[in-house]
């Protein structure tokens, strides 16, 4: 065990990986020389040479397809998109060809592809630069979409998923880079995908949530356990597809109350499936109507304080958090 | 508005010209000519009985006949090595054939049977065979051109000495992908040969009424790549261009745009009319002066290679096979239900080695 942070421990799944399979390569703008965007593959490039840690010119469609195509003749790429904004330009190549490709051949050609790269507001850059896309992602079948909330989590499932043999999207954020916590050294440490997390034990009401709001409803029940005396289980998905819904339904049968919170624009987002799941799966269990929280229905919004109170906080949590339970 | 021609196209001898005596084809023995002129029988005879199916309402959806191209397809796939790939649009059944898919599969899967080369899952506008390194059958203009680039990549990485050749139609020249692929491949020295298939037509839009500048290869130049043209009718001149190019992309790692000048004799897809943007008189004129078929018959009856009796033979085969492939078809089930969330998940459908948890499927 070390203390990495969020950025480090994606690196060192990298590392691993491009130590344990010749296949891996990594490629992306700007992450050889420049060391990443946001300086996930520094060091990279150093350690696995130019033939592994690949610049690419300013081209999604270009080289997200060209990995595709890659793929399909067995190298294993992980594209980094420099923000999953970008993923508009090469949608094509993502959700059509990636997505589709192993059914359309009547599952002769399998696309073990990666793509990553950070999926967040909250850092003032504007609409064009803060989308959310894993419901976009999760909505095609043939296609597995992580989250992951912790530093652990990235590098267990970011393993995972370059071992795995469908297109995986791997979606981190920009805020949660520097975040600190304990990491397994352990190069075959592997967290499977698709199984959620319990990260805080709890009995008046279920939080569901995922990546940076994961931190959010944990501050926030903090304050309702202290201030309010209400015991909140917090239910990290870690992976949106596929979908550990039973650990989300062994918590409500507990609790018996929940509220979905996500960094997501709330039409048809990944809080709208959770809540007809629930209410289909587990309807006798509630004890009220399946609350939800999620980013303003907007565009994001420059004005830096004001981004903060459209996204998901810890205080919109906790006043969503005592509606839920009232 | 009439078709236009490739910048150079025009002044090219067909047949008898220089590109008989280049060294591919004059190496060929006698059986692969003949294989080179079955092929291009076998593909027309199988399209028209495709079409014969769609009129009777066999066949749903889109049928994009290849019927007058098949000296491109059959003419560069004749040329692929054990590490050469193809990857096409979704005129894609000359390919499939070229590279040697059985037509039984083929034929299914246009009807959509469990059978079919695809489990009745892509149509026919995604026929693949990676075992054969073809790699469909794509239907969106110009999105194959980056896994094209990709296969090239691959085959780079892995220090394979192939190439691939990545098809596209003349419209599919102006996509922002296409160009993005151009880039990434001069850039980074890929082995892969764009080859434009240039019918003159996207759907009813003839080139002049889509793409600017001279020439559509002729934009290679802009990124620095090798590019050629070539008179797409007389298949050893297919053969004697694309060997060159092909020759540089593997042993020097030279990408290229070659575009080979055709035409299509049907409609854009069995839907379209044909009525609105060319003339039934420029049809004939390339039936009657410039067919594949009866050029290179043409040609190998004046080398003495074939004669009227075996071209019979060989078209009653060709009937036939396509016969054997439509009853075939016929006579196969249906995918059912069941088989609809099949070939999705690659964990799905090898649940003894899934490593992953939770819900694949939703309902
Ligand atoms: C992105 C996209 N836009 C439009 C279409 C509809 N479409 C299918 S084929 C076609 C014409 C393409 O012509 P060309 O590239 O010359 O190929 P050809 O059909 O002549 O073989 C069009 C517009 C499509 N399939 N994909
Ligand atoms: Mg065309």
């Amino acid at each position: 065990m070390a203390v990495l942070t969020y950025r480090e421990a994606i690196r060192a799944a990298l590392s691993e990986e491009l130590t344990r399979d010749e296949n891996v390569v990594l490629m992306g703008e700007e992450v050889a020389q420049f060391h990443g965007a946001y300086k996930v593959s520094e060091g990279l490039l150093e350690k696995f040479g130019p033939d592994r840690i690949v610049d690419t010119p300013i081209s999604e469609a270009g080289f997200i397809g060209m990995g595709v195509g890659a793929s399909m003749l067995g190298v294993r790429p992980v594209m980094e998109l420099m923000f999953w904004s970008f993923y508009s330009v090469a949608f094509d190549q993502i959700l059509n060809n990636a997505a589709n490709v192993r059914y359309m051949s009547g599952g002769l050609i399998n696309c073990p592809i990666v793509i990553r790269g950070p999926a967040n507001g909250g850092t003032n850059v504007g609409a064009t630069h803060s989308h959310t896309p894993e419901n976009v992602l999760a909505n095609h079948p043939g296609v597995k979409v992580i989250v992951p909330a912790t530093a652990a989590d990235a590098k267990g499932l970011l393993k995972s998923a370059i071992r795995d043999n469908d297109p995986c999207f791997f979606l981190e954020n920009t805020i949660l880079y520097g975040e600190k916590g304990e990491v397994s050294d352990d190069p075959e440490l592997l967290i499977p995908l698709g199984l959620a997390d319990v990260k805080r034990k709890g009995t008046d009401l279920t939080i569901v949530t995922y990546g940076r709001c994961v931190l959010h409803s944990l501050a926030a029940a903090d304050i309702l356990e202290k201030e309010h005396d209400v015991s909140v289980e917090v239910v990290d998905l870690r992976t949106i597809r596929p979908l550990d819904i039973d650990t989300v339904l062994a918590s409500v049968k507990k609790t018996h109350r929940v509220l979905i919170v996500e960094e997501q624009k709330p039409f048809a987002s990944v809080g709208s499936q959770l809540a007809y799941m629930i209410q289909r799966e587990a309807f006798d269990e509630l004890d009220g109507p399946i609350h939800r929280l999620a980013t303003i229905d907007a565009p994001a919004i420059y004005s830096p304080p004001v981004e903060v109170e459209q996204l998901p906080n810890p205080q919109r949590v906790l006043k969503a958090a005592l509606a839920a339970v009232e | 508005m009439s078709k236009k021609a490739a910048p150079t196209a025009e002044s090219k001898v067909s047949c008898t010209g220089q590109s008989a005596s280049a060294p591919i084809n004059a190496n060929l023995s006698k059986e692969e000519k003949i294989e080179l002129h079955r092929k291009m029988v076998r593909i027309r005879r199988f399209e028209e009985r495709s079409l014969r199916s769609y009129q009777s309402k066999k066949i749903g959806g889109f049928l994009h006949l290849y019927i007058g191209q098949e000296a491109v397809a059959v003419g560069c796939c004749s040329l692929m090595g054990k590490n050469d790939h193809v990857i096409t649009a979704y005129r894609d059944h000359g390919h499939a054939m070229a590279v040697g898919m059985d037509t039984k599969a083929l034929m299914a899967e246009l009807y959509g049977k469990i059978t079919g080369c695809s489990k009745g899952k892509g149509g026919s506008m995604h026929y693949f065979a990676p075992s054969l390194n073809y790699w469909g059958g794509h239907g969106i203009v110009g999105g194959q051109i980056p896994l094209g680039t990709g296969l090239a990549y691959a085959l780079k990485y892995k220090k394979l000495t192939g190439a691939a050749m990545a098809f596209m139609g003349d419209g599919a020249v102006n996509q922002g992908a296409v160009h993005e692929a151009y880039n990434l491949a001069a850039l980074w020295n890929l082995p892969v040969i764009f080859v434009i298939e240039n019918n003159g037509y996207s759907m009813g839009t003839s080139q002049e009424r889509s793409s600017a500048g001279p020439g559509l290869a002729q934009r290679a130049e802009a990124y620095g790549m090798n590019w050629g043209t070539c008179f797409g009718h007389d298949i050893y001149e297919v053969r004697a261009t694309m060997d060159k190019f092909l020759t540089l992309a593997r042993e020097k790692h030279q990408p290229a745009v070659v575009e080979i000048d055709t035409y299509r004799y049907r409609g854009h897809s069995v839907a379209d009319p044909d009525k609105t943007y060319r003339t039934r008189e420029e049809i004939e004129e390339y039936r009657n002066t410039k067919d594949p078929i009866q050029l290179f018959q043409k040609t190998l009856l004046a080398e003495g290679v074939i004669t009227e009796a075996l071209i019979e033979q060989i078209d009653t085969e060709a009937k036939a096979e396509a016969d054997l492939a439509a009853d075939f078809a016929e006579a196969s089930p249906f995918p059912t239900p069941d088989d609809i969330q099949k070939d999705v998940y690659w964990e799905a459908d090898n649940a003894d080695k899934r490593t992953s948890k939770g819900r694949l499927f939703f309902d």
